[in-house]
Parts: structure tokens; sequence; C-alpha cells
């Protein structure tokens, strides 16, 4: 029997405000020593009072607005009771039945296809403290608490089941990404965990509408590891169903270093979290006023961004879609593209040559180094990387200019600064080459009368002979110009 | 509704309270008297009220996103039963 996927994801993301989401400590929690940016009401002291943070709600519907949902006229917040140690009150401070935004989707591509993906809701909740599991000498297991992170503002956004592979659910991860970076709401680093994915796969018959088993997949802490988890369960479930096993409603984790999901707690025995509204804070009736003034103020989103590099660039869309995918990526391309004067390129082709660039040599070094372009841009800005484009265009060749760009990455110089210290310009002058091609004819009377007998590849013998003379930065045109005038 | 001592031990143990016997006769007066007056409310007719958990008027408070200085890290720490450097100590809890 054939059967088909059906992915459902939940994204957990951290939003970058400065304080915390119902108290003012510092939502800074990654550089604080532990229990520093703690107060008594991310604490959970019996008595004190959270009061909402507005700029989370601002973040949190322009999300929403992103991704085209429904802006809600009342919300609230609930309380979602629970006893584990990293949640200081005994209930996360959440949204039940009344979310910010619900009803809307996004794009996504996968092999040229287009498709549509839902999204249920999109909600504010309050991030918990971090817990770090200990085995004591005597082999007693234990764990530390370190509450900076309890409280800090968390998004939740839930996906309809429309994902049918776990390449359309990695796009997904990613173009959800990269909106949010765009917005400027969250920094959307996974490793980090400022944005994380639970995930629910089942499968069932092809032209069927009921699943079989729902399976919540965690512990995903990569886009490869929900690609690679996803891919599991596709298939154990497949393998499980061909067995004619009957296949159970269970949470699973995800075990890296295996490559593969673990059952974890039964979903029959799930908590139930006795949701009520949240009495210690009023509810927001959220004007159209405010809502209409929030989407006034919307960035640029991915697409529009790779429409535009499009047309107004005049790049591929392949080029377009790659450059735009990261927002970091996009405003460098455009940062080095826009301040600079482009010498004897045209404009189109000076774009086209920053791409091919940033996609090629400069995504190498990213990706040898393991850091993304932020932390490139502190080496080398993009007005540096033009310099660099510039001088591969006349003053050194496409292969040197490969070796001055690590040397940029690696020391923070710039580019003229490495040609001039190793004597890397181009030499073009007939003036300079004079003494060094008299010597090449010299040297190698056989190859010069090959040349004079007709021999066309004697000359570029000779021609190599004079890049080697001049460790290779002769420029070679000149160089055979000058080698036929005197041979002629 | 008079609450019996059981009643009251068992809430305490809810709310990770360790009462003396003194305090147990008290709260259970104290107890008592609260759920003798939601007695008193319960009698109202509330029919066509929708529920709520608000019980002022008050919609939209919120601040702006500016940080406070947070408490020392020694208050903080300060009451925790069991602690470990700048950490609290806790036993497992491994699902």
């Amino acid at each position: 029997m054939d059967f088909e996927t059906i992915i459902g994801l939940e994204v957990h993301a951290q939003l970058l405000t400065r304080s915390k989401m119902f108290c003012r400590c510092s939502a800074d929690y990654a550089n604080a020593p532990p229990n520093t940016h703690v107060c008594p009401v991310c604490l959970g002291m019996p008595g004190v009072l959270p009061v909402i943070n507005r700029q989370a709600v601002e973040y949190t519907i322009m999300t929403a607005l992103a991704l085209n949902c429904t802006i809600s006229d009342y919300t609230k917040f609930d309380r979602k009771n629970y006893p584990y140690p990293d949640l200081m009150k005994g209930y996360q401070i959440s949204q039940y039945d009344a979310p910010i935004g619900r009803g809307g989707w996004l794009n996504i591509e996968v092999d040229g296809e287009k498709r549509k993906i839902g999204i249920i809701r999109v909600h504010l909740e309050e991030d918990v403290a971090k817990l770090l599991h200990r085995t004591s000498p005597e082999g007693e297991d234990y764990s530390l608490i370190d509450v900076n992170r309890s409280g800090v503002p968390l998004m939740e956004i839930v996906s309809e089941p429309d994902l049918r592979s776990p390449e359309e659910a990695r796009q997904y991860l990613i173009k959800l990404r990269s909106i949010l970076q765009y917005l400027g709401v969250s920094t959307g680093n996974m490793e980090e965990g400022s944005f994380r994915c639970d995930a629910n796969i089942s499968i069932r018959p092809q032209g069927s509408s009921e699943p079989l088993a729902k399976v919540e997949v965690k512990n995903m802490n990569s886009f490869k590891a929900v690609y690679q988890a996803m891919d599991y369960e596709a298939k154990r479930q497949r393998k499980a169903a061909a067995e004619g096993k009957k296949l159970i409603q269970e949470t699973r984790g995800w075990v890296e270093a295996k490559g593969k999901t673990v059952a974890q707690r039964s979903k029959e025995y799930a908590h139930d979290y006795r949701y009520f509204p949240e009495p210690d804070l009023p509810p927001l009736v959220i004007s159209r006023e405010w809502v209409e003034e929030i989407r006034a103020r919307l960035p640029e989103l991915p697409e529009a961004r790779r429409e535009r590099f499009i047309a107004e660039y005049g790049l591929p869309l392949y080029d377009a879609s790659l450059l735009t995918t990261s927002k970091a990526m996009a405003d460098y391309f455009e940062d080095s593209t826009k301040t600079a004067q482009f010498g004897k390129l045209p404009p189109d082709r000076a774009a086209k040559e920053v791409s091919n660039w940033l996609l090629g040599e400069v995504s190498r070094i990213l990706n040898a180094n393991d850091i993304d372009i932020s932390q490139f841009r502190e080496k080398v800005s993009p007005e540096r990387l033009l310099g660099l484009i510039l001088s591969s265009h006349g003053t050194i060749n496409l292969a040197t200019a490969k070796s001055v760009l690590e040397e940029m990455f690696q020391t923070g110089k710039d580019a003229q600064e490495i040609i001039a210290q190793r004597g890397l310009s181009q030499i073009s002058d007939a003036g300079e080459l004079e003494d060094i091609i008299t010597q090449v004819i010299g040297a190698n009377p056989q190859a010069v009368a090959d040349f004079k007998s007709g021999k066309e590849a004697a000359l570029k013998f000779l021609v190599g002979q004079v890049m080697r003379a001049t460790k290779g930065r002769a420029n070679p045109q000149v160089a055979a110009e000058m080698l036929k005038r005197k041979l002629a | 509704m008079r609450l019996t001592r059981e009643e009251v031990l068992h809430i305490a143990r809810l709310a990770r309270l360790g009462l003396t016997e003194a305090e147990v006769e008290k709260l259970r007066e104290q107890l008592s008297n609260i759920l003798e007056n939601f007695e008193v409310l319960q009698q109202v007719d509330t029919t066509d009220v929708p529920p709520t958990a608000q019980a002022i008027d008050l919609q939209n408070v919120m601040r702006s996103d500016e940080v406070a200085p947070s408490l020392p890290q020694s208050q903080i720490l300060a009451n925790a039963p069991r602690r470990e450097g700048e950490y609290f100590r806790v036993r497992a809890v491994l699902e």
C-alpha cells in the first residue's frame, strides 16, 4: 500500500526584546553569569505581579501579519499548569483559546513547485529556566537550575499538517526563520536554542483522510536534524505498517548520535495542563489602528526582496533566492553593490560579480570556518570585498584574488594593503617587463627558434617563463604582445 | 463549609508548605471563612453572564521594553533549600 507523509511543525522562537516578557529583568540570558538576571517575578515568588511587555506583543502581531494571519480583536493570557523544575511558578503563562494571530500561511518552494503551508496560530508565552543535568561522584543524578532564561518572551508558531516530506519541513523552517530574521523579531538561531522545533508526523494510505497514529518528535536541534528525524520517522512508520504492526500515538525523541528516534512517554499519560485564564493579567484588546500602524512598519520580506533583486540588479532567480534567504547575506550584497564606485565595471555586471563572490568564495570561507555572514562582515566589510573584486579586474588575477580574500578574512587587512605588502600587483608596464623579456629570449634559444619557424605553442612557453620570472605577476597579454614584437 | 485538619494539611502539602499545629488551626479557620464567602457569592444568578477571570474592568495594561536591575545573585539564591555554586540544586526529574 502507498502511504503519504503528513507533517505539522510547532516552532518556538525567542523574541529579541531587551527585557523579559513579564518583568524588567534583562532578556540577554546567554551572556550573563547564572541567576543574575532574576527578580521575584521571574523567580515565581508568591504575591508578585507580572506586567506585559508591549514590544513582545508588537513583535508577535508583526509576525502574525507577515504570516498572513488574522489578528484577534480580543486576546488574553492563560496559565498552563505542569510540575517541572524548569518552571518556577509551577505554571507557564501562555495563550490557550485566544491566540494573538490565527489562520495564516506561508509559501515554500520544493523542486520548483510552490506550496502554500497553513499557519494555525501564532501566540505568545514565556520561556522556562535552564536545567543542567549532573551526576554526583556517588552516582546520584541531579539538576542545577539557572533562572536567567525564565520569563524570556517566546513566540509559538503552529503550522497546519500541510507538509508532505522531510524536505518540505526543512524548507518551511528555512522560510519561517528567514521571515523572523527579516522582521528583526528573533535571531532564529537553532543551535543556540532561540529557534526550536517540535514535529507531529504520521502516515496515511494514499487518498485517505485518516492518518494512522500521530507521533510527536522532539529534541531536534538543527535544520538537518529535523530533516533526518522526519526521514527516519516516515520510513519507520511505513515499515511498521508494512509489517502489520500497530502504530501508537506517542512522543519520541531524536537521538542525534544514533540517527534515530526513541519512544519517550506515551501520549495517553500526557499532562492535563488545567489551562485557566491568567487572573494577574488583564486581557488585551487589539485595536485595528494599532494593527494597521504595525502593518505600515513591516519591512520588505524575503519574497519581495528576491523579486526586487531580479528586477533591480538583473540577477538570475537562483542567485536572488540564495542571497535573500538570509537577511544578513542580502544586506551584505546590497551594501557592497550600493555604496561603491564600480570603476570600469558596468553596474549589472558588478552586481552579478558580487553575487558570484558571495555565493562562491565567501560561502566557502563561511562553511570552512563554520561562521555566518555577520561574523565574516566583522573581518571583511562589504566595501572591502568590493575593493578586492575591482582589484581582480586588472591589478591581480582571479587565483591571487581568492588568496587575498582568505588573508583579508584572517587578518582584517584591506585588499590594497595585502597586494602592496606581498607585491602581488600585476605588472602591465612594458618598461618594467623589458629586462625580463630580454633575459627570457636570451635564455631560451630553442623556443625562440621554434616560434620563428611558425610554432605558436613556443610563444606560450615563453610567456610561461616570463610569468615564472615574475612569480605570476606579469600581465600575460602584455608579455605576449612584447615577445611577438621583439621576435618579429 | 468547614475544612477538616486533613484537608488543610493536604492543601499545605500541595503548596509545599510545612505548618506548625497552631498554624494548621489558624489556617483551617481562615480558609473555611474564605470558602463560606464563596458560598455566598454562588447564590448570585449568573445565567446570562459570560465567565471571566477578571474582577476589575482593566484592559491593555502594558509596559515599555526597558531593563531594570535584577536582584543580586546572593539574594536570589538566599532561600534555596539546596544550592551548588551559582545554581539552585534539585533532584533529577527526567522523563
